[in-house]
């Protein structure tokens, strides 16, 4: 029983393909990471699932009545709005205070709950917006980027708290990250995304693949070498897999 | 002490303030400020088509605030910038009502009672429309208020909890459009924008929930009401800028104590 499929999916705003011919599943339980460059359409991809944003081309198929918990990327919270941490984990759905007090205690901020949203700290805010997502029992969870603004022992943390989650809840998974070595370690399979999909797989497949490394570099680049990375490099040393990593 | 059209208007700012209070925090919330000022100033044309049709003023304030609600968002979804957008039909409604009222036979226009309208002058009719209209905000509202508090908040969070942000938007539209209707006659365009902003704007610094804001926001609008109309009293001052005064002064006031 898949959660999420999308079939031949693409996004046009106008001005060009961010994504195109784009498929996808994601079956309960599973942890899936969506990784790829700056610009490759991640953040994208997770919104137009989510029906956040209308799909230009393909369609998008979700379980009836799926609940799904979203930590978006950033939350530009406005300082006009007064918003305690408390007030936030109910919205929309008001939960049971001791919920709510469990929930916090999980993800790691009790004592907060009457903390404006604007005065919590990067990680904090993480994991306010985790909380919240939990909340609602949900059995997908949809991560955009969930460590970033954390130091790397709160990364590690973080992941190891999302592990968590999915062993005790049995909820799936689906992520976008940057932090490559740390994410696949704890996934069971990778996306490679940059405008359609390059390689899918297993964290072992993906990283060995001939598009992957286009992609990312060879060697230990890790994190770093996201940045670096240029769409024409790696094309033409020996590996024969033609277009495959161009950006659309 | 209080002669009976001095009760009437203290009657009509509280329910002004009634539907203001929370419909105002939300435009303070999603920074839709000039949005209020365009709705009313849309009013104003109306007003002069309801004069030039003979139809009620209140169907064709309602109608025209509606109609610019529409065209504002319509503007804005295709990349208009909202604020030149505003601008653009905000100062365009305002001066073809004016010129659509000089096609009116034989009437000379205020436009001092148009912007600030005569609250002294509220008869029971009036009272009946302005608590009605409050009456159905404040419902919509309350149904509404979980949904458009997620959708302001984040429209992407909205989304993904299968909460259409676009319609929620539509609730607000519409309210503004109710407000600025039941009111205009009344309290005129400048009072009710005044009234929108200003008790939102001064409830935020004493509140650390958006029900709290919006509660006091009330507070805050019903007693500036009050406030103006004592000081138009004792000072023999007009009115609905003595109400827009006094909310000022409590914003003011309110500075002292500003929270996160």
């Amino acid at each position: 029983m898949t959660l999420i499929s999308a079939k031949n999916l693409g996004f046009d705003p106008g001005g060009g393909a961010i994504l195109r011919g784009v498929d996808f599943r994601i079956d309960p339980g599973e942890i899936v990471t969506i990784v790829g460059p700056n610009g490759s359409g991640k953040s994208t991809l997770l919104r137009l699932l989510l029906g956040v944003l209308p799909a230009s081309s393909g369609r998008v198929t979700r379980q009836k009545r799926l609940r799904v918990g979203y930590m978006p990327q950033k939350l530009g919270i406005d300082t006009s709005l007064p918003m305690s941490v408390d007030r936030f984990l109910q919205l929309p759905g008001r939960h049971p205070e001791p919920d709510r007090r469990r929930v916090m205690a999980e993800v790691g901020i009790e004592g907060l709950e009457r903390r404006a949203l604007t005065a919590l700290s990067g990680g904090q805010l993480q994991r306010a917006l985790l909380a919240r997502a939990l909340l609602t029992r949900p059995e997908i969870l949809v991560l955009d980027e969930p460590t970033q603004g954390l130091d790397q022992p709160g990364e590690a943390a973080f992941y190891q708290l999302i592990e968590r989650v999915r062993t005790d809840t049995g909820c799936a998974v689906l992520m976008v990250s940057h932090d490559l070595h740390v994410v696949m370690a704890a996934s069971d399979r990778v996306i490679c995304l940059n405008g359609h999909v390059c390689c899918e797989g297993t964290p072992h497949v993906v990283r060995e693949a001939p598009e992957y490394r286009a992609l990312f570099g060879l060697g230990t680049g890790g994190a770093l070498a996201l940045y670096q990375h240029e769409h024409d490099h790696g094309h033409d040393h020996g590996h024969d897999h033609g277009e495959a990593c161009d950006h659309v | 002490m209080f002669d009976d059209f001095l009760v009437r208007a203290a009657l009509a700012g509280g329910g002004l303030a009634l539907a203001t209070g929370p419909l105002g925090s939300f435009v303070v919330w999603r920074r839709m400020a000039y949005f209020g000022d365009a709705t009313a100033h849309a009013a104003i044309l109306g007003v002069a088509l309801a004069m030039l049709f003979s139809a009620p003023v209140t169907a064709g304030t309602l109608l025209t605030a509606l109609a610019m609600a529409l065209a504002v968002s319509v503007l804005s979804a295709r990349g208009h910038a909202m604020d030149a957008a505003l601008g653009v039909l905000s100062h365009g409604a305002l001066a073809s009502g004016l010129v659509a009222i000089s096609f009116v036979p034989g009437v000379r226009v205020d436009l001092a009672a148009f912007l600030f309208g005569d609250i002294l002058t509220v008869t029971r009719a009036d009272l009946a429309v302005i608590w009605g209209g409050a009456a159905v905000i404040l419902a919509l509202l309350a149904w509404r208020w979980s949904r458009l508090l997620t959708a302001t908040l984040s429209p992407d969070l909205a989304a993904a909890s299968g909460i259409r942000a676009g319609r929620e938007g539509l609730v607000l539209t519409l309210s503004l459009a109710i407000v600025v209707a039941v009111a205009l006659k009344v309290v005129g365009a400048l009072l009710i924008a005044a009234m929108l902003i200003i008790p939102a704007s001064a409830a935020r610094g004493l509140s650390a929930t958006p029900e709290r804001m919006a509660v006091l926001a009330v507070a805050a609008g019903a007693a500036s009401a009050l406030a103006g109309l004592w000081m138009s009293l004792e000072l023999d001052t007009p009115a609905g800028p003595s109400i827009v005064v006094a909310a000022c002064a409590l914003f003011a006031l309110s500075t002292l104590f500003r929270r996160p």
